[in-house]
């Protein structure tokens, strides 16, 4: 038993069945994470009182007969998820001293299951970016090389999970913020279905995008957390009323019968020699899994990016209308009202956020919203459609997660540059459809010596977890590919 | 059905003071100079989308079916927050207020 390496399937058992108590598994967490995040800087705030404080009860609970899901298993928040009592910065100035007056669903709902909160993750502010380095309070860095990015917008619950200091995280999907971190940091990143979990205590980026999934080093770990956190919540409108599909005991462990379709339009010729080398082995293997491997199409693909690139940012400066110095967070004073909300949203937002704002304000503003904003809703109709054109030939569609493997600090300092970073994930997300990423091995960056990890993205029809976590467990226990690449250092010390 | 405004603008004529103060956001010279072409080069990439015919198609707000949901508009005290909660975070109050700058003039 060794609450920092078993899975949250074991703590959970042992746990449920008193061989260890939540109290234990908390005691050895704590002094545990805060020597790795001394040098990771994957949390933005440790909560070891409220760990101790929720063992305590799981221990109560477990001792009164209850048998929780999630029992004792130590979990890391993205700091853009409400918890009540805690500060929520969601990586902004603007929001240093928030606290957050109530709890978000998903994070009431792994607690209720017996999780303990270790800490809030560091992110790109507001959820925007694709490196972690947007985030107000410095970067955080990649368990597998600390000279490098562990990708974001979800930095620090990618690289809590891959550096051993949690066992499960949440993290926000726009467009590929669970994704792509998951791919960096060796573990499996599950962004559900629009809709599929509750939105309320997220602080919002773009509405009609935004979706929370679980972080974790198994696929049946990341299993058991959705299963937890899945459902509609009368506090989120927009959460779907449909009954969920349990995935966590239904996973299956080969391909037999599986159309498993490769995008014609995502030829993998963009890509390094090591990357593309390691994504062949993986189709390959997919099909010794026993899965029909068939050429789709998504010719609209290629327009992802530019859509994307109007609908967030027209949602984000919506959205972070509400910073304004009014209700909460900071406000600098001004000759009147309008020269308050100037520069308190001049101090508070940092260059990416203002980027967006400005970005979203334009496509929005009078005389364009026809010609970018409503043709990008359009643009998105087509997308969907050719996904699910493509679906009918196919359950579920493989590509990389990420354009390169993990890259170095300050590497990408071209907006543009670092936005095709998300070139595979973005179609889905605009489409609301599920994916994940799963570990694929590792290739050594053109400009390194070192192997990093890297991820496949595996996306299926709206609604379908259960098939698509399926999938990838029945990949990952072929290939076992997160256990062969060497442990981090950081976590043997 | 409203024929789509084809005609993008140049990137170039991006007004970024106009777009700053429409944001409600101060830029300072520097920030100007930066984010302006920044702007208008993401803008120019985003300019390929006017080759995707998108003629009769409708335009996608919610990916998943979605409809107005209501619920009975009685008091729910599981999420209802005190006075003192929802103005904890205030950057200044007054009582059971949130208190701001003055936005109407005095009457003379």
């Amino acid at each position: 038993m060794d609450p920092i390496k078993d899975s949250a399937r074991t703590i959970a058992r042992d746990v449920n069945a008193g061989v260890v108590s939540a109290t234990e598994v908390a005691e050895r967490l704590i002094p545990h994470v805060e020597r790795i995040d001394a040098q990771l800087a994957a949390y933005l705030q440790l909560t070891p009182d409220l760990m101790r404080a929720h063992a305590r009860r799981v221990d109560e609970r477990v001792a009164a007969g209850e048998r929780l899901p999630l029992a004792g298993v130590p979990v890391a928040l993205k700091d853009n998820m409400c918890l009540t009592g805690t500060r929520t910065t969601a990586g902004s100035k603007i929001l240093e001293n928030f606290v957050a007056p109530y709890t978000a669903t998903a994070v009431q709902r792994l607690l209720d299951a017996g999780a303990l909160p270790i800490g809030k993750t560091n992110l790109d502010e507001f959820a925007m970016g694709s490196s972690g380095e947007n985030s107000a309070y410095g970067a955080t860095r990649n368990p597998y090389d600390l000279d490098r990015v562990p990708g974001g917008s979800s930095a620090g619950s990618a690289a809590s999970v891959g550096g051993f200091a949690a066992t499960l995280s949440l993290g926000s999907d726009t467009g590929g913020s669970i994704r792509e971190p998951a791919a960096f940091c060796n573990v499996v990143g599950f962004k559900p279905t629009y809709g599929r979990v509750s939105r309320y205590g997220l602080i919002a980026f773009a509405s009609s995008l935004d979706q929370i999934g679980p972080f974790a080093r198994t696929v049946e770990d990341a299993a058991l957390a959705y299963d937890v956190i899945a459902g509609k919540d009368p506090l989120d409108a927009t959460s779907v009323d449909r009954e969920v599909e349990l995935t966590a005991d239904h996973l299956r462990e080969d391909l037999r019968g599986v159309r498993v379709g490769i995008v014609k339009e995502f030829g993998l010729g963009k890509l390094d020699a090591a990357s593309r080398g390691c994504y062949e082995a993986a189709y390959a293997d997919l099909e010794r899994l026993g899965a029909e491997l068939v050429e789709v199409s998504l010719p609209t693909a290629d327009y992802g990016l530019a859509t994307y690139y109007l609908i967030a940012p027209a949602e984000c400066s919506s959205n972070l209308a509400r910073f304004d110095g009014v209700r909460y967070g900071l406000r600098v004073d001004g000759a009147d009202v309008g020269e308050m909300y100037e520069r308190t949203r001049a101090a508070g937002f940092g260059p990416e956020v203002k980027r967006r704002i400005l970005i979203g304000t334009y496509a929005l503003s009078s005389g364009y919203y026809d010609a970018y904003y409503l043709k990008a809703q359009k643009a998105r109709t087509r997308i969907a459609e050719d996904f699910a054109r493509a679906f009918e030939r196919c359950d579920a569609i493989v590509s990389p997660a990420a354009s390169s493997p993990p890259f170095r600090f300050n590497a990408k300092s071209d907006p543009v540059t670092m936005y095709l970073m998300d070139y595979y994930t973005i179609p889905g997300s605009l489409a609301g459809l599920p994916s994940l990423s799963v570990p694929c091995g590792a290739a050594v960056p053109e400009d390194g010596t070192r192997p990093m990890p890297m991820g496949l993205q595996l996306t299926s029809p709206l609604f379908t977890e259960r098939a698509l976590l399926g999938v990838a467990h029945a990949y990952e226990r072929a290939t076992l590919h997160a256990e062969k690449l060497t442990p981090p250092e950081i976590c043997n010390a | 059905m409203r024929r789509e405004s084809q005609q993008v603008m140049p990137s170039d004529r991006i007004d970024i003071r106009h777009v700053a103060r429409l944001a409600r956001l101060a830029l300072t010279e520097e920030e100007i100079a930066t984010f302006g072409p920044q702007l208008g080069d993401l803008m120019t990439h985003v300019d390929d989308l006017a080759k995707l015919d998108t003629r009769d198609v409708a335009a996608t707000a919610q990916v998943v079916p979605s409809r107005n949901v209501q619920r009975a508009d009685t008091v729910r005290p599981e999420t209802m927050m005190s006075h003192d909660a929802a103005l904890q975070n205030a950057p200044e109050r007054q009582g059971p207020f949130f208190r701001v700058p003055r936005i109407i003039a005095e009457e003379g």
